[in-house]
């Protein structure tokens, strides 16, 4: 468990990205840990009958796991860059590697493992409780706008 | 529900409107995904725009989520509409290129099959706002056909 100060901060953290993210925040998507000097953020979006993909299962459409990467990754640059710092995602490449089980929580786990003048790289993992045994991973690229 | 699916599809075809096949996609409506009717038999998929879609309010600009999703949905429903096949495709992976930001505005997705093999599909998707020759997002979609 996080302490009360860094708790403080990801609430900080998830209030400015609900304001400024709308579809972050109407997917319930919530920032629970980050570590700033490796850039990684732990990010959860909880399961919902309206992001289901296919009545008949339950299973989560791709669509939102690909939502939930996108957003863990960029937040991922945000932590290494400041939060706020203007980024554009270049691409996005995720792999599926298992079903989400219906009903379990989606948890992402990236890492800005390298920034370059103009360029942000990132990588992450998704799972539904078992970090060993992972549904997703993504490779992202994103371009800092910032850049002179 | 493989088969149900299999059967709603070749309903929807033979009644022209693959429409009702967003009935079992929940996802597909809180994205408010719609199909334009069929046109020389190419599926193409409208997402009406909505402000709970943003994710950058200081643009304003799509989430690039969202975009991904209908990039996703168009391949998939593409491949089901234009192939029968057995079983429901499933996504392997999926590779997005943001070539522009997404306004506030409606958005429109289509794909092409670009290998049919007897495993797996490659599917290209491309998305569009007012003007279908600049497109803001392209997709490179791999999906497992057997079993």
């Amino acid at each position: 468990m996080p302490s009360p100060e860094k708790q403080a901060l990801i609430e900080q953290m998830n209030r400015g990205m609900h304001q400024f993210i709308p579809h972050n925040r109407e997917l319930g998507l919530v920032a629970t840990d980050f570590r700033h000097s490796s850039g990684e953020v732990w990010m959860k979006l909880p399961y919902a009958e309206q992001l289901v993909g296919n009545l008949d299962d339950g299973l989560l459409h791709g669509g939102a796991i690909t939502t939930l990467m996108d957003a863990a990754c960029g937040m991922a640059v945000m932590v290494r860059l400041g939060m706020g710092s203007p980024i554009a995602t270049l691409d996005l490449r995720i792999d599926y590697l298992k079903p989400a089980a219906a009903g379990r929580d989606v948890v992402a786990h990236t890492e800005c493992f390298k920034l370059t003048r103009h360029i942000a790289f990132v990588r992450g993992l998704a799972h539904t409780g078992d970090e060993k045994d992972p549904i997703a991973s993504v490779a992202a690229t994103f371009m800092r706008k910032d850049a002179s | 529900m493989t088969t149900d699916w299999i059967e709603r599809i070749r309903a929807a075809k033979e009644a022209g409107d693959p429409s009702p096949l967003f009935d079992h996609v929940p996802y597909a409506r809180f994205l408010g995904l719609s199909f334009e009717l069929p046109a020389e038999g190419e599926l193409v998929l409208r997402m009406r725009y909505a402000d709970h879609l943003i994710g950058d309010s200081a643009l304003p600009a799509l989430h690039g989520g969202t975009i991904g999703a209908l990039l996703e949905s168009a391949a998939i429903f593409t491949l089901m509409w234009s192939h029968e096949g057995e079983r429901l495709p499933k996504t392997i992976n999926l590779t997005i290129d943001y070539l522009r930001s997404g306004r506030a505005t409606d958005t429109f997705a289509a794909a092409t099959i670009t290998k049919h093999g007897r495993r797996v599909a490659n599917v290209r998707a491309l998305a569009w706002q007012s003007d279908r020759e600049r497109p803001i997002a392209s997709a490179d979609a791999h999906f497992l056909l057997a079993g």
